[in-house]
């Protein structure tokens, strides 16, 4: 699965740094039909979790009424330079992560 | 598409939109007794989406985010969705600023709510109301 991760820069220590996070993925809610008249089933990424240098600094716990593709933009407040690592599961057990790499500049 | 055909929804369909529910159903799962206050937390949408398959919103919750006071948790509620509970956010002193934005599905006009809890426990609610041209859920036949 493809997903883009974008940080402000120059990022300063105690400074909070904000990410945009774009993730590719149908998000299905579970109430379309196919072409046959079937539905398709409900797949949607029901967790998301992101971390900076090992710690946790944000979660998300989705359901069907985030956009497909979804779209995330949250604050982090580095202290030290790190990585920022995004991991996420969707209903039919598929995972992904992203992650991107920060250079905290003395300020 | 099933569940939105049951709840009967699109004026452009000639039908009645889908029943808006009250919010106190909708917010007691995560505060439990307690009823929100309506203060600290600024919800923005636009207020026309041309169509509800992709809403930005965006909330802001009025907080130092300190250890000793931040915002743990937000919360983001539609009245009239097949599926009200749209997202739940995790943030910590470790944010910096309570902020943050997304994009959702709003099945029809209505009005937008988030749920913040800092970390003393309480809760926290702010809304927005946003005129939905299209709704979402209709796609697909």
């Amino acid at each position: 699965m493809l997903a883009r991760i974008q940080l402000s820069s120059p990022v300063r220590r105690g400074q909070p740094m904000e990410v945009r996070l774009l993730v590719q993925h149908p998000m299905e809610t579970g109430f379309r039909f196919d072409v046959l008249g079937t539905t398709i089933p409900k797949n949607v990424i029901h967790t998301l979790h992101a971390s900076y240098g090992g710690r946790t600094v944000f979660r998300a716990r989705l359901g069907s009424g985030v956009a497909a593709n979804p779209y995330f933009q949250f604050w982090v407040m580095p202290d030290d330079s790190g990585e920022l690592l995004v991991q996420w599961q969707d209903d039919q057990g598929q995972s992904g992560e992203v992650s991107a790499k920060v250079e905290v500049t003395r300020a | 598409m099933l569940a939105c055909a049951l709840l009967g929804v699109g004026r452009a369909h000639g039908q009645a939109q889908a029943p808006t529910l009250d919010w106190s159903l909708l917010y007691r799962p995560f505060t439990g007794e307690a009823t929100p206050s309506k203060a600290r937390v600024t919800v923005s949408t636009p207020r026309l989406a041309d169509n509800g398959f992709t809403v930005p919103v965006s909330v802001r919750i009025d907080s130092p985010m300190t250890a000793a006071d931040h915002v743990q948790r937000v919360v983001l509620l539609s009245n009239r969705n097949p599926r009200p509970v749209i997202a739940e956010f995790d943030l910590g002193p470790w944010s910096g600023k309570a902020e943050l934005a997304t994009r959702v599905r709003l099945n029809g006009s209505q009005v937008v709510m988030a749920l913040a809890q800092t970390s003393d426990g309480r809760w926290w609610q702010g809304t927005a109301e946003v005129e939905v041209t299209e709704s979402a859920c209709m796609d697909a036949s």
